[in-house]
């Protein structure tokens, strides 16, 4: 059976301050990483904020990636706060 | 090789794995980052790190292969900790071996600007009192790593 939703992950203080760190979407009418950021800001206030910070970095399948990256049912995408390891 | 590891870092042994590499090389440079007592906040009694696994080590891989095109460079170790880590204890390794010294110590401070950059990994200070913040990214570290590109012909 062909994969139908998305993947969707959460790092550091945005998994913390979101209060989730993983989840699956249903892929229907999702087709780049804008689509997903604008559908999860329709949650509620909180998530609209942290997720228009021009710093929350994206990734899809573990590559960083841009609003306008392509998203593919089964694809996992991430967002995450600057890096601060070392 | 990359491993990302929540065990306390020995580096004796990847530094004496580096020298076995010798006569091939004439050269092993490395960067050992240890937790300060002192973050962002005073009263730092340890850090904790999250990471994205599978990410985190395509990352570092690619700024070890990046490193591998601007410089003559034989082999490279990077071991990385993650979980609860106490002050005055290692953080991360970076190690170069290369036929001569300017290599490998390029390579070396490239690596390391560019993992602190561009690695999914996020420390959190946790305080005497228990309390937890994030810390943000540095200005001074993004410099580190913008140099890098600024500087032709490396």
């Amino acid at each position: 059976m062909a994969e139908s939703s998305i993947a969707i992950r959460f790092f550091a203080s945005l998994r913390e301050r979101l209060g989730i760190g993983e989840e699956k979407l249903p892929a229907d009418g999702i087709t780049c990483v804008r689509d997903i950021r604008e559908q999860l800001q329709q949650r509620g206030d909180e998530w609209a904020e942290l997720l228009d910070d021009d710093c929350v970095l994206m990734a899809v399948n573990q590559a960083m990636a841009r609003e306008e990256t392509p998203v593919n049912p089964g694809d996992e995408v991430a967002f995450f706060p600057p890096v601060t390891g070392g | 090789m990359i491993r990302i590891q929540s065990e306390a870092l020995a580096t004796e042994p990847v530094l004496a794995g580096l020298e076995d590499d010798a006569p091939a090389v004439g050269a092993v440079c490395s960067f050992t980052g240890l937790a300060r007592d002192l973050g962002d906040q005073s009263g730092v009694q340890s850090l904790f790190l999250e990471h994205y696994p599978g990410m985190t080590e395509t990352a570092i891989q690619g700024v070890v292969d990046e490193a591998a095109r601007r410089w003559r460079i034989h082999r490279t170790e990077v071991v990385h900790r993650v979980g609860e880590i106490q002050a005055g204890e290692r953080i991360v390794f970076v190690g170069v071996s290369s036929r001569h010294r300017q290599d490998a110590f390029e390579a070396c401070q490239f690596i390391m600007d560019y993992l602190k950059t561009r690695a999914p990994f996020w420390k959190k200070e946790i305080t005497a009192a228990g309390n937890g913040d994030w810390v943000e990214q540095k200005a001074s570290d993004r410099e580190a790593a913008r140099r890098w590109s600024d500087s032709d012909g490396l």
